[in-house]
């Protein structure tokens, strides 16, 4: 809280620094309170200060980064092609293209029908393209939904369900003890339960957020887990949401979409991105799939009024990244995708092998281009802290995805092959 | 009437009752496929045993079902979508949605190639940009924009649109605020402040959601409201080169409504997305007055200077001194907002703004501006000599024409029907906008001059 009228001009070692003013400075229009609520900045942000700070304390030192999940290898060739020539064509009376349909491109959402969702039911209208899962998270959680829904989490997970929730006024307030926020349901998920909630003693909710394969943790949920969740979610007629952002890293048997459970398209809507499958961090391209038969509990189609969002909030992906989306998923673009992707994924069984080598529990890195390192006993930031400032490395302390993630680190496998592998040498040095 | 019966109805011309919300009641099961932009309404029919179709139990959002209609923009499409259905052969003449249709100036598409081919490279590859903008591009938007004008680069929040950074706005005000619009104004500011459960009821009698506060806007008034009548809000949403009237506030006029803001507390969103068409003597930004970076924050877009309607790309300038009334700096939630429920805007599209702000960049938009002006000015001599009283043109892409009397849909209809020529009838912006039809001048010049001589037969 500040006095009645001054300025923050920053934060020194958490310390606020603030300057009286005028009082006719300000104006009257009151913060959203929800905003009060957030703790503290948005996780990755926050990371990514830390970085600066120590190269600026570091400037010689050789930073790895193993903590923000920022795709580093080159996207192939005929991906950016395709995007330059769309570009050119722009330039061109026959080629121009002023708006584009708000839902995306009809070609590429039929393209991402059936390369996704082949033989699932899904079809081309029930995909919408947007400029990434975390702009839909929001439009999902802040402008579809509104804030007189309940929402259930796991825990640990993206911090993004839980801060728009917050944002949208549905999170109640934050309790320092248990680092949890009254209204949101946390379904905890660790090795002591497979990394899959029990189900059985989650309250009700409105909303189930599920990311699989998950971020932080690495795990896919199995098809019997996801048809527990999918029964769950019927019984209780609520809604999943399900990520599948990391779908491409699936290397076993584990379902890649919720859509492949039967039932789920009366009770789910899926997230996914081009980010990670192909490197599209900066380019900006996802979908939603919002499926016909997903019904509000007054019969109202759920995709009416996410179509009513989607053109009156947004104004479509950008058509240079939707044309390199198509080219994405045709046969030679996606074929030099499943490369990238396997090389990051080579990279997570490097990360994965160093700390196993050190007598650390390694969670995913199989299904996923995270690996979650256990310190039983540590806070999560103090390794992050330790290991940054020993070895260099960045990575995300656990707990920055919720109480669940206490006593654990994140590591990413995006970067160079020779970086992990330095990496994996320098950790290797250190808890030797 | 079931929704079945109204779907295969005539389209009538009357407001878009049919596609309403509200005729979706609880027991029907009928759902409707949204339309493509381009496609038709396409009715799936739910038969009698599937009556029963499970439902979740999560509640409808309240706020969308106080939307009246859909948005006004696939509506004018869904009608242009059922027109040429029924005249297959008609040369449609699009001048309804704003939307620019000449080439974008190879300056820079080439620097949009080049940066796609650059992601392919090692060396040139990037992954998440800072979700605030690429450092160059908002340095280079604060020189072309605000050059001597004390705005910092980084009070600039670079987009993927204005219209997507309304909706942010709103979610960083949240449901508590209240504001203020012109009448008429483009849609998105009032949808967005229902879907954010900042209005009210919509009230049919007066076509007013109960909690906004409408400033009239008409030839009466120059388009410029009477500050002395309007009440307090939170926020007041002002958009100069206006959107739909083409109307331009005169540095006077904007002197007093920074005045008024000040006195009131509130916070100006100023959209100044059209800035470029300006003729005249008329201020371009919000911060050429003095005390605006107190009070306001300024929203615009490359889609109207550089043909970036597809491409996406805007941004939104938000002073530091902007202060809520505990002292909390605006700038720093709208920053968390953009962190956390966005990404930024893509990599290609920034690369594209640059060079559009390069010296030859910068002469390139300035000369398609230049040909967007000269169409306008087509359509204005013409309903000008049809004897027609006609607004704006001067100073934005648009002319707002005056059919006195008239119900603006019905004049939309006709004009679709008799000439197969696309405009937006003037309520779509508001209530003040009956009796006005907003006529785009963005098109080829051969379909600009091709829908004027219609206009001429229809009318003379």
């Amino acid at each position: 809280m500040f006095p009645s009228c001054s300025l923050l001009l920053g934060t020194l070692r958490g310390i606020s620094i603030i300057v009286p003013l005028p009082s006719s400075s300000c104006t009257g229009v009151p913060r959203n309170v929800n905003m009060e609520k957030l703790q503290t900045g948005y996780l990755f942000p926050e990371i990514g200060m830390r970085e600066s700070e120590h190269t600026q304390k570091y400037p010689h030192a050789r930073l790895i980064r193993l903590g923000i999940g920022d795709t580093t290898e080159p996207i192939p060739d005929i991906i950016t092609s395709a995007m330059a020539e769309h570009v050119y064509a722009l330039s061109t009376v026959k080629g121009y293209r002023g708006y584009g349909a708000e839902q995306g491109n009809m070609e590429l959402r039929m393209a991402i029908a059936e390369t996704f969702y082949r033989n699932l039911g899904v079809k081309g209208n029930e995909v919408f393209v947007s400029d990434g899962a975390q702009c839909d998270i929001s439009r999902l959680q802040q402008l579809l939904l509104g804030s007189n829904v309940s929402m259930a989490v796991q825990d640990p997970s993206f911090p993004a369900y839980i801060d728009c929730g917050v944002i949208v006024g549905r999170a109640g307030n934050f309790q320092e003890k248990t680092g949890t926020y009254d209204n949101i349901v946390y379904m905890k998920c660790g090795p002591e339960n497979n990394f899959f909630p029990d189900l059985s003693t989650t309250s009700r909710t409105d909303i189930i957020f599920f990311c699989s394969p998950n971020n932080p943790t690495g795990y896919a949920a199995s098809r019997q887990q996801l048809q527990q969740l999918v029964d769950f979610a019927k019984a209780n007629g609520s809604m999943i949401i399900y990520d599948s952002a990391y779908a491409a890293y699936v290397t076993d048997d584990s379902p890649r979409s919720i859509f492949e459970i039967p039932g789920a398209k009366e009770v789910a809507i899926e997230i996914s991105s081009f980010s990670k499958f192909a490197g599209f961090t900066g380019v900006r391209l996802g979908w939603t799939v919002v499926p016909e038969e997903l019904l509000y509990s007054n019969g109202f189609p759920v995709m009416k009024d996410y179509n009513r969002i989607v053109c009156t909030c947004f104004n479509g992906a950008s058509s240079v990244a939707q044309a390199g989306g198509l080219a994405c998923l045709s046969k030679e673009g996606y074929q030099a995708l499943t490369t990238v992707v396997d090389y990051y994924k080579g990279n997570a069984e490097i990360l994965v092998d160093a700390f196993s080598s050190l007598g650390l529990k390694a969670y995913g890195g199989k299904n996923a281009p995270y690996v979650w390192v256990h310190f039983p006993g540590m806070s999560s930031w103090d390794v992050f802290n330790e290991i940054l400032e020993k070895t260099h490395i960045v990575t995300i302390p656990g707990r920055g995805f919720g109480p669940g993630g206490e006593g654990y680190v994140r590591v990413s496998g995006f970067g160079h092959r020779e970086r992990i592998l330095e990496a994996s040498m320098r950790l290797k040095n250190l808890y030797k | 009437m079931s929704v079945m019966q109204q779907l295969s109805s005539p389209i009538s011309s009357s407001s878009s009752a049919f596609l309403s919300h509200s005729s979706f009641n609880s027991r029907s099961k009928n759902v409707s496929v949204p339309a493509r932009r381009i496609g038709i309404c396409k009715c799936v029919a739910v038969p009698q045993e599937a009556q029963t179709a499970y439902t979740t139990k999560v509640s409808r959002n309240a706020n969308m079902a106080k939307l009246q209609a859909g948005y006004l923009f696939p509506e004018i499409a869904r009608r242009k979508a059922a027109h040429l259905l029924k005249y297959p052969d008609a040369q449609v003449i699009s001048l309804g949605i704003g939307d620019t249709t000449e080439p974008i100036p190879e300056v820079i598409t080439s620097a949009m190639a080049k940066r796609a081919h650059e992601l392919s490279t090692l060396e040139g590859y990037s992954g998440y940009g800072a979700e605030q903008g690429e450092k160059a591009l908002r340095a280079a938007i604060c020189s072309t924009f605000y050059s001597g004008l004390t705005v910092d680069q980084d009070d600039i929040f670079v987009s993927d649109g204005a219209k997507c950074d309304i909706s942010r706005l709103q979610v960083l005000f949240g449901a508590n605020v209240t504001m203020a619009v012109q009448d008429p104004s483009y849609p998105a500011y009032v949808d967005s402040s229902v879907i954010m459960g900042q209005t009210g009821q919509f009230q049919k009698d007066a076509q007013k959601f109960q909690r906004i506060e409408y400033m009239k806007c008409t030839p009466e008034n120059g388009f410029f409201p009477d500050l002395s009548s309007v009440p307090r809000a939170d926020i007041i949403f002002f958009c100069s080169p206006n959107n739909p009237t083409g109307a331009a506030a005169t540095r006077e006029q904007l002197t007093q409504l920074v005045k008024f803001a000040k006195h009131n507390g509130s916070i100006i969103v100023y959209d100044s997305a059209y800035a470029m068409y300006t003729s005249e003597d008329n201020p371009r930004s919000i911060y050429e007055i003095p005390g605006a970076k107190e009070v306001a924050i300024e929203t615009s877009s490359f889609s109207k200077y550089a043909g970036f309607t597809g491409v996406r790309l805007g941004w939104t300038v938000v002073p530091k001194i902007l202060l809520f009334s505990d002292g909390f700096p605006v700038a720093k939630d709208f920053n968390r907002i953009v962190c956390t429920s966005f990404n930024g805007a893509s990599n290609i599209a920034q690369a594209g703004g640059l060079a559009c702000l390069s010296p030859e960049g910068l002469k390139a938009m300035r000369d398609v501006v230049g040909f967007y002006k000269e169409n306008t000015n087509i359509i204005m001599e013409t309903f000008d000599s049809l004897g027609f009283k006609v607004y704006g043109g001067k100073n934005a892409p648009y002319v707002w024409v005056h059919f006195p009397g008239r119900n603006s849909w019905d004049v939309f209809s006709e004009i679709l029907e008799k000439t197969h020529v696309v405009t937006t009838p003037g309520s779509g912006f508001g209530p003040a906008g009956d009796g006005f039809i907003r006529v785009s001048a963005f098109g080829h010049r051969k379909n600009v001059l091709e829908a004027c001589k219609r206009f001429k037969q229809l009318y003379k």
